[in-house]
């Protein structure tokens, strides 16, 4: 990990410590208390607790022109960045981490050709909806792997995390706990309830906590979506393509319109906030993933709505190939920051519960 | 241009927020003309994490009751009695209604910080501190309509016997004139002007470091009273504490503080101790060590405590200065060697039992035939490796301001200024004539702020 980073999170951090003004606004202030001198790896874990709500920064009357210079919510946001890459497994793709914009472009021009020539080259001679195109077993040997590689991988990375941050052992009530702070984004609230600081200097909304939860909650209803399918078709026997009242489409059609109203607000927002209060130099890369988000769920959606029209031959690998460079970039793009913030939650729960006792 | 406004407001602060939204609320057009420019806006206020508050009851984030007695009384241990009755009672019983009416306005409370739970009965804390609560008030205000000029200092009000007709300020290095149907002062006091600290002092405040914003320089103040209106206060005296001496010159704000003195020996330049480190809990303490600080040579102190103590109080914004002896702690911190470790060695032969130290609590722990003794938590300086910080005067504010009355409105020459009120720092010296009582700053701002705004709005509409 880059050492000045953390030294300079860690200066930022012990200013803060003696000053404790902002104890109310989100988890990493109490954490930082409980702590006299940080390690490398306290510095890790606060960065990864901190949810960027920039509540500190527009309170902290210390920022710059201020000699003290604080912005801890850029500090963080770089150590966390930093530390996503340094705990990428294999360590050969950390770069792309840096890369976003490049490798999401890249992805999805390779991802669709490939979709694109294997359709035309392997079409099925018959099938309904879009296995008529594209044959059920094609898409499982592909998806598969491309699902399950990158989460094994994403498992090394958090294994690593774990270690680097000095996780003990945990309880289940502590991946309750995080569950529900993310899933309120209990830090995004401000400690107030009244939101969080992003798109218009200090005052207070909750436009990104909304968005994010649109994003979060339509993601995962995708993925139910997805899921149910894949039991309908190995548990029950029905295959695809389903009706409106089914499942995958009840799990499916409202979350690609969540996710697609998500991502859009999330990247409005993101070109109204300073960009000098989070990392800088992968503001392009965290805008092209927001975008690569919002095309998953926009590509999704208007597949449906082509069914049983021609356009289903050239709509179905531009869905697939977002999908696709969506989930092999899962480890090395900004994805991988809801895997370590849930770790990261968890950790603080476990420490949590160990001070209390 | 704009249209002239009813009320100028000079300060950018807590009271003249409060006086601003007040009387804007009351249909007034007014203007504040800030000295700061946007990022160092709000004066000391920004520097503030709490305000006290009288409550019968428990009130947003406070506990159980706080009487105007209880309060009142508190107040006079702190001032020695030098308190004016009328004007303190009229602060502590408005008190209780100003905490809805900040929340009403954008304050938000957060429940006492970790580290000050002394305070959580009394003292109502702000969420994101001082800056916070400026920033919300700043919001309030433009949604109000009032108007914010920054970089305006004002440099002079030009008096008609007893009124106002003008305002000067510059802008862009140009100078400004407005004549508004009324002014409120909120200007806080002048202890960023180092020269006039010096004349009131003596040559010590040189070497003075300001708690607070370089912008409270006392323009105002000062030319008022050249021109005679009513003053009020001590004008040799200011609120003091010790602080770290790596602290910058000024706006260094809360974090410098140390809280470490009780659990150590502080000695001067020639490394001799000069005052009972012992004397009293250190929130009890914290404001005379800043004149004891400052009449040592050179106005600095140094604290020199041991591994056993290193995790008894507070982080500090600076690492400890560490050394594994004594003598290569006197060398880091260029004092005497042999004359260090000889008070140590003094210091250390007279403790005694200390089977009963408690670090919260007066334990009773003390030195036997000492000069000066320490009359609590007195264990021996003995376990490597020392730790030694410097302790230098930080000033938080003066103590020389406007006479007003119950209506914060000031006079000359034993009339009422027709035009004028005045809110916070600048008029605090009627109230309180010396020392001090944490949150009580915010407390006399909010409460005259309101009453000046209220004031200037009714004379003006
Ligand atoms: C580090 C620190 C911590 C403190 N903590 C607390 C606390 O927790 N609770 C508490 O009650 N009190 C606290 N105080 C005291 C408190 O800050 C003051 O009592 C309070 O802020 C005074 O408010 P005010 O509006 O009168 O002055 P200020 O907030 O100081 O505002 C004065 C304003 O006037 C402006 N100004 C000055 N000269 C001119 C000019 N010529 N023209 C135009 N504008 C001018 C300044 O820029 C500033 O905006 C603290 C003080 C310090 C230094
Ligand atoms: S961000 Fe600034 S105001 Fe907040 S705790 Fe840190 S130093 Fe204090
Ligand atoms: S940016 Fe928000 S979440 Fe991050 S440390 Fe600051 S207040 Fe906490």
């Amino acid at each position: 990990m880059q050492t000045d980073l953390i030294q300079e999170a860690r200066r930022q951090a012990e200013i803060c410590n003696a000053c404790r003004y902002c104890e109310g606004y989100c988890s990493v202030f109490p954490a930082l208390h409980r702590e006299r001198a940080f390690s490398d790896g306290d510095i890790t874990q606060l960065a990864n607790l901190c949810h960027n709500c920039r509540g500190c920064y527009y309170a902290c009357q210390y920022t710059e022109p201020h000699e003290f210079a604080l912005n801890l919510p850029k500090a963080l946001a770089e150590v966390r960045h930093d530390s996503w890459k340094s705990h990428a497994w294999p360590q050969g793709f950390a770069t792309l981490f840096d890369k976003s914009g490049v490798a999401i472009g890249a992805g999805l021009l390779l991802a669709f050709t490939f979709l694109f020539v294997l359709a035309q080259a392997l079409r099925p001679e018959s099938g309904e909806g879009f296995y008529a195109y594209m044959s059920h077993g094609l898409m499982v040997a592909v998806f598969a792997p491309a699902f399950l590689l990158p989460l094994a991988a994403l498992a090394v990375s958090l294994r690593g995390y774990w270690g680097t941050v000095g996780g003990g052992s945990l309880a289940v009530s502590d991946i309750w706990d995080a569950c529900r702070s993310a899933g309120r984004m209990k830090n995004l609230e401000g400690g107030h309830g009244d939101g969080c600081n992003f798109e218009d200097e200090d005052r207070f909304s909750h436009a990104r906590r909304h968005f994010h939860q649109a994003t979060l909650y339509g993601f995962l209803l995708c993925f139910a979506s997805t899921s149910s399918g894949t039991v309908l078709h190995y548990g029950f026997g029905m295959e695809a393509p389903y009706g409106l009242f089914s499942l995958p489409k009840l799990f499916g059609v409202p979350g690609g319109i969540l996710l697609c109203i998500g991502a859009a607000g999330l990247a409005w927002l993101k070109t109204k906030a300073d960009r000098n209060l989070g990392a800088p130099k992968v503001w392009g890369g965290e805008m092209a993933f927001v975008l690569l988000l919002f095309a998953v769920s926009a590509t999704g959606l208007a597949l449906y709505a082509a069914t049983g029209t021609g356009a289903v031959g050239w709509l179905l690998p531009v869905h697939l190939g977002t999908v696709l460079t969506f989930f092999l970039l899962t480890p090395y793009s900004k994805t991988a920051h809801g895997f370590f913030r849930m770790a990261a939650l968890t950790k603080e729960a476990a420490s949590k519960r160990a001070a209390a006792i | 241009m704009a249209p002239e406004p009813d009320i100028v407001i000079i300060g950018g602060g807590n009271a003249a927020l409060c006086a601003a939204m007040t009387a804007a609320e009351a249909g007034a057009r007014v203007r504040i003309l800030e000295a700061a420019p946007k990022p160092y806006r709000g004066g000391n206020s920004r520097h503030t994490r709490n305000f006290r508050c009288m409550h019968s009851g428990p009130l947003g984030p406070l506990i159980d009751r706080y009487s105007e007695d209880e309060y009142f009384e508190d107040l006079l241990k702190v001032t020695g009695g030098k308190t004016d009755e009328t004007l303190a009672r009229l602060a502590i019983r408005l008190s209780e209604e100003c905490l809805p009416w900040m929340e009403a306005h954008g304050v938000r409370f957060q429940p006492s910080l970790s580290g000050t739970l002394s305070l959580a009965r009394t003292n109502a804390f702000f969420l994101g501190g001082g800056k916070g609560l400026v920033n919300a008030y700043y919001r309030t205000a433009e949604k109000l309509g009032v108007e914010v000029s920054y970089e305006a200092p004002v440099t002079h009000l030009e008096f008609d016997e007893n009124r106002i007709v003008r305002v000067d300020y510059t802008q862009n290095g140009e100078t400004h004139h407005v004549s508004p149907k009324a002014v409120i002062v909120a200007s806080g006091g002048f202890q960023a002007d180092i020269d006039w600290l010096t004349r009131a002092w003596g040559p010590a405040a040189q070497n003075f470091l300001i708690r607070g914003t370089p912008y409270n320089r006392g323009v105002v103040l000062a030319d008022l009273l050249d021109q005679g209106v009513e003053q009020v206060g001590d004008p040799t005296q200011c609120h003091a504490v010790a602080i770290d001496g790596r602290a910058p010159k000024y706006d260094g704000g809360i974090v410098t503080r140390l809280d470490c003195v009780p659990f150590s020996i502080v000695v001067n330049k020639h490394a001799e101790r000069f005052y009972d480190e012992g004397e009293d809990v250190w929130p009890k303490r914290y404001a005379i060590w800043g004149r004891l600080v400052a009449a040592q040579p050179y106005q600095v102190g140094y604290v020199i405590i041991d591994a056993k103590s290193i995790n008894l109080f507070m982080p500090s914004v600076f690492p400890p200065i560490k050394a594994d002896t004594l003598e290569e702690l006197a060398a880091k911190m260029d004092l005497p060697a042999d004359k260090l470790l000889k008070t140590v060695d003094e210091f250390n032969a007279a403790c005694g039992d200390t089977s009963s130290f408690h670090p919260t609590e007066l334990d009773g722990v003390s030195t036997t035939n000492l000069t000066p003794p320490k009359t609590n938590w007195a264990r021996p300086i003995t376990e490597a490796p020392f730790y030694g910080y410097s302790l230098r005067t930080g000033v938080t504010f003066t103590y020389l301001g406007l006479k007003v009355d119950e209506n914060a409105q000031c006079s000359i020459g034993n009339r009422p200024v027709a035009n004028m009120w005045a809110a916070g720092e600048t008029m605090a010296g009627s109230i309180l004539g010396q020392g001090y009582l944490a949150g009580f700053g915010m407390t006399i701002g909010t409460v005259f702020g309101r009453i000046a705004g209220r004031e200037a709005a009714r004379y003006a509409n």
